[in-house]
């Protein structure tokens, strides 16, 4: 057993780190500005917070006791809790978002070290002896360890960090939460926004495949089930095609095909409730729940996206899904971030040589949108390296975290990969115009000192707990 | 310890962190590799290019003169964004303008501000040098104000006003047809010259490459200037003009309206072409300020008459209709025909004729401009056996007189030239029926009168053909130089269907209606200039809006033309009185340097016809 620490994965972390403070330094660069470690400029920051934050990595591995950390994880838990809610009545409004304490020159935020104390908390409850998921009240003590701080993010209108803990959800799906709940999770999220870009009908027809699918996979008899829905559902989408264009006879043009696909699908849920009562099914009453549910979900979308969404968000989402072109709004930070990746090109502009981000079409060029100065200036392959360089980090995480003997290691690896991995697909996805602007930082690039320790914190606790493991067994 | 069932959890979520990685890959890729639009965007974001005019070309005489040049314009510029608070007096007082009429200006710029955004204008157009100098001390009181040197068209000559055309700025509608090659605040020309040569006049822009930021501030040339673009200046044009002649004729004619073209028969190069009234070079230099006043004028100077207006010819005409007849076989010079004061076609109508000896040949007839005469040569042309039917003779006739350039545009190399209109059978057909006419109906033509319409372009077209006996380069007014070819088919001789020995028979009575001597019958007696022996033509063209037009075209000298010339001058009575000697003292002029006829010379200068035309 080696008894050293993930040099790899310190060799990862130290090239993003420096790609970030090199870019930093580019999207900042002017005529006037000064050298890379001049204090007055971002990149000069960025270094002393680099510095600083190599500190704290060394504090982590070398000074405080990794054995420490499953002790100290109640208490960091709940302290951090009291900062994050402290701070809507004493930290300072940026941009909207109350979630700022400020000491002097310092800011930081507490919903940023918020991802290590319920990595933590998560690894410490999941981690105990005899843990089931599928225990209501060990599910239940998990979800309560993630919807705390998450509403109290939320509270505090920091709607990106509290979309991160979403990630958490990749964490209880490898500690035995069902697949299912993925499933459904994930067609609540796609039936919402079919609904919004195409229409209800077209939702209800996905989730009528999407019950069909299910139904197919576990009743053994995927075939016969796959046939009959898919004739169902193709029909019904010829009707609908067939009416848009014009093609059917006048008389079956007086349909409204959404009467007539409910008719058929009451009807059919009716009979297939009637089959389950009749010989017990449980997959197959839990479908016809989820489909029930799906149809609420369906048509109280509007409603959703009306009165119970913000002004802000809903204007996000319409430019992100297309429902409204608005360049020079919302979207304009967007298309000009799009702009300046796009106008990279397969190798780039080369280094210092962007005209987008250096000259300030894109806002926060060295913060949110940092990822817009590699696309232009490294290219495509700038891009590719980059993403490369994460996927390599969070599969070293998963990696080391497979290997580990000890559950709380194990899940707490799996809430860091869980942390960047989210980070990453919504900074990019937004810079890219596939997510919508939700202001969150890349990981190690992103100008901040704040998010820089609370991200070489979170990994170099794992890295120490990774080490310990090895030193000891 | 314990390890949960589902071992292969993990290698699922390993697939979907590369799932999600592959999208944001596959869209990235998409945007920088296969879309390129973003990249133009991009240029469209950053660069900014500041265009370098090019200086527009020089147009020359035939004497390498220069008929337009360009000198040194100086306007005031504001950029509106960038204006602060400034002392609205004091640059008032540096302006010579009044403190409200830049409030005035502002206000507007204020109004347009969506429109302007962050360009500049230009407040002040063509300030003089003094005033620009002084703004030039004081102008870094007034953030947002510049000056700016431009290059504005220079007239050292005053002639050929209509001729050489003006530029002026271009408006939007303009800039659409060719948003390549024009930008607001882009002069281009308009009419005459200016406007047939744009493409080689106006050279080729250049431009600077900056780099701007988001809030439009410059931050440097981009790439070091490396991309910069030099200006290339326009194309000097050489026109066929001769400047003196031009400016001398511009001078006979003022006072009358019509026009003057005079063409080297030996190579068709038009070497003055002249209407009246024309446009002072002054008023062409500020064009816009006076194109109101221009438009209101009634004598309509911004028609070019000597290539726009189509006239009855008179009976200059008679020289086609004799020729048509010598080739036809119907006419031989020793021809004799009556003439009792005009022409019988019916028994009671005449068409009448000036006294003279009687009866006459040909060469008489053309020198004493016998009406009758060629009324006879008209009836036997179109009368002839060998055609089945008057339509046929007519047409047979029409195709002669085509040939001479009659009817249709001769091409020449500057814009708006009009066709003119020479009947066929087939329109007086359809006017009194296909057997409603004979020759006796349509009896004027043989005159140059009736339904036929030429211009003062065709007419000298015709003079030049009968100089060159029988053949006609197309008229033009731009010579080959360095960088400017012109179309070869000005180089090509075009022959009428007359034969060229039936031009010597009517060049006799074109020289002794010029040199026969005022008691010979000669018409154009007064066109005498000795030792150039000159011949020539009169016609006095029915103009139904008052006096006959009085029309001349001359030739000389007679063996070696050098000069071909018609004048055509509406209202001003027969042929001899005014358009005679416009044109010998242009030949004399162009042939000799220099007028001897002093008295002729002012005699032409002091007659003012202008109350006898007609206004709109």
């Amino acid at each position: 057993m080696k008894q050293s620490f993930d040099w790899v994965l310190v060799g990862v972390y130290l090239l993003l780190v420096l790609i970030g403070w090199v870019n930093i330094y580019s999207a900042g660069h002017t005529a006037e500005a000064g050298s890379i470690v001049d204090f007055g400029t971002r990149a000069g920051k960025q270094f002393f917070w680099i510095l600083t934050a190599i500190g704290l990595a060394v504090f982590v591995l070398f000074v405080f006791s990794a054995r420490l950390w499953e002790g100290v994880a109640v208490p960091v838990y709940l302290f951090v809790l009291l900062l994050l809610a402290a701070v809507i009545f004493l930290g300072v409004e940026v941009k909207g978002s109350r979630s700022w304490f400020e000491f002097g020159p310092v800011r930081f935020q507490p919903a940023e070290i918020s991802k290590i104390s319920t990595s933590l908390m998560l690894a410490m409850v999941m981690g105990r002896l005899g843990f089931k998921m599928g225990r209501a009240k060990d599910f239940l003590t998990v979800v309560a360890v993630l919807a705390v701080p998450m509403m109290i993010i939320l509270a505090e209108k920091e709607t990106g960090s509290a979309l991160v803990y979403l990630g958490f959800i990749f964490v209880m799906y490898r500690e035995g939460l069902s697949g299912w709940l993925l499933t459904l999770l994930g067609s609540c999220v796609l039936l919402f926004i079919l609904t919004l870009t195409a229409s209800p009908y077209v939702a209800v027809l996905v989730l009528t495949a999407i019950a069909v699918l299910s139904n197919a996979v576990v009743s053994g008899r995927f075939w016969k089930w796959t046939l009959w829905g898919g004739l169902f559902i193709a029909a019904f989408a010829l009707l609908a095609w067939g009416l848009e264009k014009g093609y059917l006879p006048a008389l079956v043009a007086k349909i409204e095909p959404m009467w007539v696909l409910i008719g058929t699908l009451a009807v059919v849920v009716t009979v297939m409730a009637w089959r389950c009562f009749r010989r017990p099914n449980r997959f197959l009453v839990h479908s016809i729940l989820g489909f029930l549910g799906g149809l609420v979900l369906i048509f109280s979308v509007d409603f959703i996206f009306d009165h119970v969404m913000q002004e802000h968000q809903r204007k996000r989402i319409e430019v992100l899904l297309g429902m409204k072109e608005d360049p020079s709004g919302v979207g304009y930070n967007v298309h000009q971030s799009m702009i300046a990746i796009g106008s990279g090109g397969v190798d780039g502009k080369g280094y210092m040589q962007g005209t987008q981000t250096a000259f300030g079409f894109v806002p926060e060029q060295s913060t949110d949108f940092i990822f817009c100065t590699v696309g232009e200036e490294w290219g495509f392959v700038g891009c590719l390296i980059v993403i490369a360089l994460y996927v390599f980090m969070i599969l070293r995480i998963l990696h080391d975290a497979e290997a580990s003997r000890e559950a709380f290691t194990r899940i707490y690896g799996y809430c860091v990969a869980a942390c960047i991995f989210m980070h990453l697909f919504i900074n990019i996805g937004m810079t890219i115009g596939i997510m919508p602007v939700i202001g969150i930082p890349l990981p190690l690039l992103s100008y901040g000192g704040s998010s820089l320790w609370a991200f070489t914190v979170l990994i170099f606790i794992f890295i120490a707990l990774d080490h310990q493991e090895k030193k000891y067994f | 310890m314990e390890q949960p069932q589902q071992n292969n959890r993990h290698i699922k979520l390993a697939i979907g962190l590369l799932v999600f990685a592959a999208i944001l890959l596959g869209k990235i890729f998409y945007i920088q590799v296969v879309d390129k639009s973003y990249r133009q965007e991009a240029i469209a974001n950053a660069m900014v290019y500041e265009s370098i005019n090019p200086t527009r070309g020089v147009i020359y005489d035939r004497n390498h003169e220069i008929l337009v040049g360009n000198k040194v314009a100086y306007n005031i510029m504001v950029t509106p964004r960038e204006v602060q608070e400034f002392d609205t007096l004091a640059l008032a007082r540096a302006l010579e303008v009044e403190p409200a009429w830049i409030a005035q200006k502002l206000a507007e710029y204020e109004r347009d501000r969506r429109r302007i955004g962050f360009q500049s204008v230009v407040m002040m157009r063509h300030v003089p040098a003094e005033i620009y100098i002084r703004f030039e001390e004081i102008k870094f009181k007034f953030p947002g104000f510049k000056g700016q040197v431009s290059s504005i068209r220079d007239y050292p000559i005053n002639a050929g006003g209509n001729l050489l055309g003006y530029v002026s700025e271009v408006n939007q509608a303009y800039i659409d047809k060719d948003p390549e090659n024009y930008r607001p605040g882009d002069f281009a020309g308009r009419t005459g010259l200016e406007l047939a040569r744009e493409k080689d006049l106006r050279g080729e822009k250049g431009y600077h490459v900056f780099l701007r930021n988001a809030r439009n501030q410059i931050e440097g040339a981009y790439n070091d200037g490396a991309d910069d673009k030099e200006a290339i200046p326009g194309k000097d044009i050489v026109t066929t003009i001769d400047a003196s002649l031009q400016q001398y004729g511009q001078e006979l004619m003022a006072g009358k309206v019509g026009s003057v073209v005079a063409i080297e028969p030996g190579s068709g190069e038009i070497l003055a072409l002249i209407s009246s009234p024309s446009i002072d070079v002054n008023v062409l230099a500020d064009f816009g300020n006076n194109y109101k006043a221009l438009v209101s004028d009634p004598y309509k100077p911004l028609m070019d008459r000597a290539v726009q207006s189509a006239y009855p010819p008179g009976s200059v005409f008679k020289l086609v209709n004799g020729l048509i007849g010598l080739q036809e076989g119907v006419l031989k010079p020793s021809d004799l025909h009556p003439c009792n004061r005009g022409y019988y076609y019916t028994k009671t109508r005449k068409l009448g004729c000036h006294a003279h000896r009687s009866p006459i040949n040909l060469e008489e007839a053309v020198m004493m401009s016998c009406n009758a005469y060629f009324c006879y040569v008209l009836k036997d042309i179109l009368e002839n056996d060998k055609y089945g039917s008057i339509q046929e003779a007519f047409d047979q006739w029409n195709a002669y007189v085509h040939s001479f350039g009659f009817g249709e545009k001769l091409g020449s190399d500057f814009p708006s030239e009009l066709s003119g209109t020479i009947p066929t059978s087939a329109y007086y057909d359809k006017l009194y029926g296909r057997r409603g006419w004979r020759f006796q109906t349509i009896v004027s033509l043989s005159i140059g009168q009736g339904e036929i319409g030429v211009t003062p372009l065709h007419i000298a077209n015709l003079c030049a053909t009968v100089a060159n006996r029988g053949f006609y380069y197309i008229p033009h007014i731009v010579k080959d130089s360095e960088g400017v070819e012109i179309d070869p088919k000005y180089h090509e001789k075009h022959y009428t269907m007359v034969d060229p020995e039936h031009f010597e028979k009517v060049i006799p009575g074109m020289w002794r209606a010029v040199n026969g001597g005022p008691s010979s019958g000669g018409t154009a007696w007064r066109a005498a200039v000795p030792g150039l022996d000159l011949c020539g033509k009169t016609g006095t063209a029915q103009n139904p809006r008052g006096d006959d037009n009085s029309v001349f075209i001359c030739f000389a000298p007679k063996d070696d033309p050098k000069i071909a010339i018609a004048v055509y001058v509406e209202n001003g009575g027969f042929g001899a009185s005014v358009a005679a000697p416009i044109a010998s003292l242009m030949v004399e002029k162009y042939l000799t340097g220099q007028v001897k006829r002093t008295e002729m010379d002012r005699e032409v200068r002091q007659k003012d016809l202008m109350h006898k035309v007609k206004k709109d």
